[in-house]
């Protein structure tokens, strides 16, 4: 039992939300590696991994497997990690410069490929992820922009590409706005909680295709205090959620 | 071997292969000196960081084979960047995980490795050379065949090694270095300080030697031979250094820092910061 003393905590941010929500990603998935990108996916994996998900590996950005408090306990260069995607035993959250319905993700280029308007990352490990171990998605600022009809460039393969392929999932979608799934009859991307504070209409307006909302869309979870605590004590006192997800 | 003389047995049209991963031990002495050739039209291939960048910008680039260029610290590697915009080059755009197994089929002499990667992405719309195989067992999967990589020559940087090639990382990543080396038909490399063979293994463990000598035809001494990019433990990225590079306009960039020899370079930087 954990018992909260000192001051009272102010009430969650929706930073804070974000992170709940990237955190619940990584629940019931046992001894897997966590691969959180951006800034509050990292936050929620370590709290996955101190509260529901104790049996997580956690990387240290580079080649080491560390625990919560930094101790190596494992090595994990690129070469290993790249083998260890194929395996399966992973669970990426990945950044997306574009999604689309059936949760094709382009983080390469916007435009034509052979000549792009803005030349961004490359397709970097995205059509390996995605045939291989669950990923999910982090979006931290929903706009049509990102939220689009079609991606200029598949590099996370959605549903409509996948062919069924055996070990391809999306789990979740996580933006400043709510959490997204794909349990659909067709795959297609459906609100699946919104965080507190946001409406309806904000997620409609801020995508450019048709979300599936059913007729109960629930709230976002409300941390506990022993989640609040972490979060602002232990794992981020630095605040570096606030950085990509401001108030 | 010097820079110079590596750079003097590499041609216009060749495929080159280059070692490190994004902004992380990159070997860029050897760039630098291939930047003072006139060697060009090359195929680079690469896990892109600024060897891809300045590469690019100064138009020596042919093709690139690349699933990514980044500066990590900036995300995005601006030199690269413009030059895809304004079409300077043509490209192999692959998966990480099709890439390394491209080296592998290349080291070891296959023509191609099946990897569950790639199918149903873009990389198929965007390389249709691509072709896919389908497993001859029960399961019947299909796969991507992707070909070997095989490169005419290949550029490395590590932390030491002898004269004889046996080069050592002391850092925590190989990255691929290796796998460049044994997939090329010349490899080169260079190191922070080249030492005895009994140096190699006096304070580090045997599985550091990461480089058979079997598989290099040149070594260089070259000290800070990875700047800008990070050379752990020997030294982290020069932070500093890489904004100036990503934020300079090239032909600043070039005619401050690499019209001389690495001497020229080191003092350049010097005074720079």
């Amino acid at each position: 039992m954990t018992e909260v003393t000192g001051t009272p905590f102010l009430p969650p941010t929706r930073a804070e939300y974000c992170v709940i929500a990237c955190a619940e990603a990584w629940r019931d998935a046992g001894e897997i590696l966590a691969s959180p990108m951006g800034l509050i996916p990292p936050v929620g994996a370590r709290l996955a991994r101190l509260t529901f998900s104790p049996e997580l590996l956690l990387t240290d950005g580079e080649a080491m497997l560390v625990r919560p408090d930094g101790t190596t306990e494992g090595w994990l260069p690129y070469r290993q990690h790249l083998a260890l995607v194929t395996g399966g035993r992973r669970h990426v959250m990945m950044g997306a410069s574009q999604i689309d319905r059936y949760g094709n993700q382009n983080i390469s280029c916007i435009g034509d490929w052979e000549r792009p308007k803005r030349q961004l990352l490359g397709v970097r490990g995205a059509p390996v992820n995605t045939l291989n171990n669950p990923t999910s998605y982090w979006i931290p600022r929903h706009s049509r922009r990102v939220f689009v009809e079609k991606v200029d460039l598949v590099c996370g393969v959605g549903y409509d590409h996948a062919g069924g392929a055996r070990y391809h999932r999306i789990p979740r979608v996580v933006s400043d706005l709510g959490v997204f799934d794909f349990a659909t009859p067709d795959h297609a991307m459906r609100l699946a909680s919104l965080h507190p504070g946001v409406t309806l209409k904000q997620v409609r307006e801020a995508t450019a295709f048709d979300l599936v909302v059913p007729d109960d869309v629930p709230p976002t979870r409300d941390p506990t205090a022993d989640e609040l605590r972490l979060i602002r004590e232990v794992i981020d006192p630095a605040n570096t959620r606030a950085r990509e997800v401001g108030a | 071997m010097t820079a110079d003389q590596v750079v003097s047995r590499l041609h216009s049209g060749m495929t080159l292969g280059i070692g490190g991963w994004g902004s992380r031990r990159k070997p860029m002495a050897l760039v630098r000196a291939l930047l003072r050739s006139d060697v060009t039209d090359l195929t680079v291939v690469s896990y892109g960081g600024p060897d891809v960048g300045m590469l690019a910008a100064a138009g020596r680039i042919r093709k690139l084979v690349a699933p990514f260029a980044t500066l990590d610290s900036i995300p995005l590697e601006p030199h690269f960047r413009a030059a895809r915009e304004r079409g300077a080059f043509d490209m192999m755009e692959v998966d990480e995980a099709m890439f390394m197994w491209g080296l592998h089929a290349a080291a070891n002499r296959l023509p191609f490795l099946p990897v569950r990667a790639g199918i149903g992405s873009d990389v198929m719309r965007v390389n249709p050379g691509l072709r896919t195989v389908t497993s001859p067992y029960d399961d019947g999967e299909t796969f991507v065949a992707m070909p070997a990589l095989r490169l005419d020559a290949a550029l490395v940087h590590v932390n030491r090694a002898d004269r004889l090639g046996n080069g050592q990382y002391l850092g925590p990543d190989p990255y691929f270095d290796d796998l460049f080396c044994e997939a090329a038909d010349a490899a080169y490399v260079s190191c922070e300080r080249v030492v005895d063979t009994a140096e190699l293994t006096k304070d580090a463990a045997p599985q550091s030697l990461l480089i058979k000598r079997h598989t290099v035809t040149g070594v260089v001494e070259a000290p800070n031979g990875a700047h800008f990019t990070s050379c752990a433990p020997d030294y982290g990225r020069d932070e500093a250094f890489q904004k100036t590079y990503a934020t300079t306009p090239w032909p600043q960039f070039a005619a401050r820092f690499l019209g001389g020899d690495e001497q020229a370079y080191r003092s350049a930087v010097g005074e720079g910061s």
